[in-house]
């Protein structure tokens, strides 16, 4: 096991030489768990070219980044940011070292701790600094990772108090972004690349950029639809809902899969994890993975035929009834208000 | 010529349609009342290693690790035309993060010999992480494609592919050998055949044959009927790093998701009641 410091490393995502929003929210949750080790925050950016931005991170709690600039890390492929990114965790060896949960962290991290020996841990929700003892042994300051497991019927905390790094995948808007001072200065190291063209095994032929048509992470209200909510009628009617009201639609899980609406569309578990101030779910009965993801919302109305449906349980409002029949007297209601 | 192509696989407790059956009173799943089945990505990754056996030849072994049970996985395999099948089981894999089971499932597919292609699912709806392919990958120093949504090409000498990712696709190229993680938009998984199945629903494992070299022959394992499984000894692998010991993570605690009732409001579904709720929401400014 390597000697390790007191602090948290994160790796930065970037798109169109533009800090992905993963790596800020990420750095600021470092911000928490460095002041708790007693230790620093360190960024890395493996790019092809300049960027101008990582000046930036030091708003966000950031001290060093470590910089390396190589043409063959212009587009992310696994092995030379895999190869990059090993050699300054083994150099500078964080006590934590932190991951989008995005395709490029579920991607890169694995590769990493597979290289480093080391435990991680997938699509964090909750990281913290903590004890943690074992057959007599206390393993002190060490980092404490909540997810969930198990289609999201369970929470699990995970620990990995015997190598170092330890290592997190998080999702995406699950930590919160802020900014602490835009005064606050970075240093940037540069670091030389001694990557070859042996180590570039991939080649990314093309980028096809998709407008995502929904953006249900942003959404102040969200309008879902379920199983009970599929036909025309009724799909027309929560799109109606959702655009009187400002808000996107949104779906559980079987109504993309039943090929309803698309993926985009979908909450919970294997969607997209959404916290709006208003989740007015539509025939949706609520199993554990839908709530999973939409639990988190401040106010939920469920509207459901069945009055026993679980969706219920986790509901402020419930509505008893045919999802055709209540949606026209809310969108009625709300006209006339 | 053809390319050899390994498919590894899992059976999963089917945790995404739970039904009340499966519910316990207090409100948490009874695992044990899932019903076991493919791990659903898996068996898009077996498809897409089927259909480049149809177009350029080869061979296609499916690998699954788990308990003797799992075998189901490896006749659902067969069903749909892989060519062998290995069960990977021993009580030293007990207990394995996604590490030591990256580390067992190399030594396997080292096992198994030359190979072009690995293909696995994207991940596993138990464990939902998504890790042990990478990790296989770095393990057996290849490249991976990870998040393939779409396989456009393949040759004898290369893959192009679509990987879904947050800003939308990206088409890559790879060479062999090389590991590609598969999601469920990549293809239609096909039924089984009735013929294969006919021809395999009554093979089974046996736990004498490890030892015994001869079911290493591919030919050997398909007459007698039998899946070849294989233990920590087979694949030549360092207890140490299997199971449990190989595992850095520990899980610290466990909570259930508790489906517990809270107060919900009931709203009449009548004129007056929805007017009164869009009424109390507006002027809490939740809506507006």
């Amino acid at each position: 096991m390597m000697q390790s410091s007191h602090n948290v490393m994160v790796f930065i995502e970037h798109h169109d030489n533009r800090v992905a929003e993963i790596s800020k929210e990420l750095l600021s949750r470092a911000s928490d768990l460095a002041r708790d080790l007693g230790g620093e925050v360190e960024a890395v950016v493996l790019t092809g070219e300049e960027m101008e931005e990582i000046q930036d991170l030091g708003r966000y709690g950031c001290s060093r980044v470590y910089c390396v600039q190589d043409k063959r890390l212009a587009n992310y492929t696994s092995v030379p940011y895999s190869k990059a990114l090993g050699k300054v965790v083994r150099n500078y060896t964080p006590h934590v070292l932190l991951f989008g949960a995005t395709t490029m962290g579920r991607d890169l991290a694995p590769r990493i701790a597979s290289e480093l020996n080391c435990g991680l841990t997938a699509d964090c929700t909750e990281l913290e600094i903590g004890n943690h003892k074992i057959k007599g042994k206390i393993y002190e300051n060490i980092l404490l990772q909540r997810r969930p497991a198990f289609g999201g019927n369970i929470i699990a905390t995970i620990v990995s108090p015997e190598s170092k790094p330890s290592m997190a995948t998080v999702r995406e808007g699950v930590m919160k972004k802020q900014e602490l001072d835009e005064k606050l200065q970075v240093k940037v190291v540069n670091l030389e690349s001694d990557l070859t063209d042996q180590d570039v095994l991939s080649e990314v032929l093309e980028i096809q950029k998709v407008e995502k048509k929904v953006d249900l992470k942003s959404a102040k209200i969200i309008v879902a639809a379920g199983m009970g909510a599929v036909d025309e009628k009724s799909l027309n009617m929560v799109r109606e809902l959702a655009h009187v009201l400002g808000g996107e639609v949104g779906a559980s899980r079987p109504v993309v899969d039943g090929g309803y609406l698309d993926k985009d569309h979908q909450v919970g578990q294997t969607g997209t994890t959404v916290r709006p101030v208003l989740y007015i779910a539509c025939g949706i009965s609520g199993q554990v993975q839908h709530r999973a993801g939409m639990g988190e919302a401040h106010r939920i109305i469920a509207i459901n035929s069945d009055p026993n449906a679980p969706i219920f349980d986790c509901a402020h409002y419930g509505i008893v009834g045919d999802v055709n029949q209540v949606l026209p007297k809310m969108i009625q209601a709300y006209k006339e208000n | 010529m053809g390319l050899n192509i390994i498919v590894l696989v899992k059976q999963v407790p089917d945790t995404q349609n739970i039904t009340q059956e499966a519910m316990k009173p207090d409100g948490t799943v009874n695992r044990d009342a899932l019903p076991a089945i493919f791990n659903p990505e898996d068996l898009h990754a077996l498809e897409e290693a089927i259909k480049i056996k149809e177009t350029l030849g080869g061979m296609v072994t499916v690998i699954t690790m788990g308990p003797p049970k799992a075998v189901e996985v490896l006749k659902e395999s067969m069903y749909r035309g892989s060519d062998d099948v290995i069960l990977l089981s021993d009580k030293k894999f007990a207990g394995a993060d996604t590490l030591a089971t990256s580390y067992a499932l190399k030594c396997a597919v080292q096992t198994v010999g030359e190979f072009d292609l690995v293909l696995c699912g994207g991940q596993a709806i138990d464990g939902d992480t998504g890790q042990v392919g990478p990790q296989l990958s770095e393990k057996l120093n290849i490249n991976q494609l990870t998040s393939i949504c779409d396989i456009r090409e393949v040759t004898e000498s290369e893959i192009i592919g679509f990987r879904a990712t947050e800003q939308g696709y990206e088409k890559v190229k790879s060479g062999f050998p090389a590991l590609l993680t598969v999601s469920s938009e990549a293809n239609e998984p096909r039924s089984p055949s009735a013929k294969k199945v006919m021809a395999y629903k009554n093979i089974q494992c046996s736990e004498q044959q490890a030892y015994d070299e001869s079911y290493l022959d591919n030919k050997c394992a398909r007459d007698a009927m039998i899946v070849k499984q294989w233990n920590i000894d087979s694949i030549g692998a360092d207890p140490e790093k299997c199971g449990l010991s190989g595992s850095w993570t520990q899980v610290k605690k466990i909570e259930n998701v508790v489906l517990a009732a809270s107060e919900a409001k009931q709203i009449e579904n009548s004129d007056e009641g929805i007017s009164s709720l869009i009424k109390e929401l507006t002027q809490e400014h939740i809506i507006g």
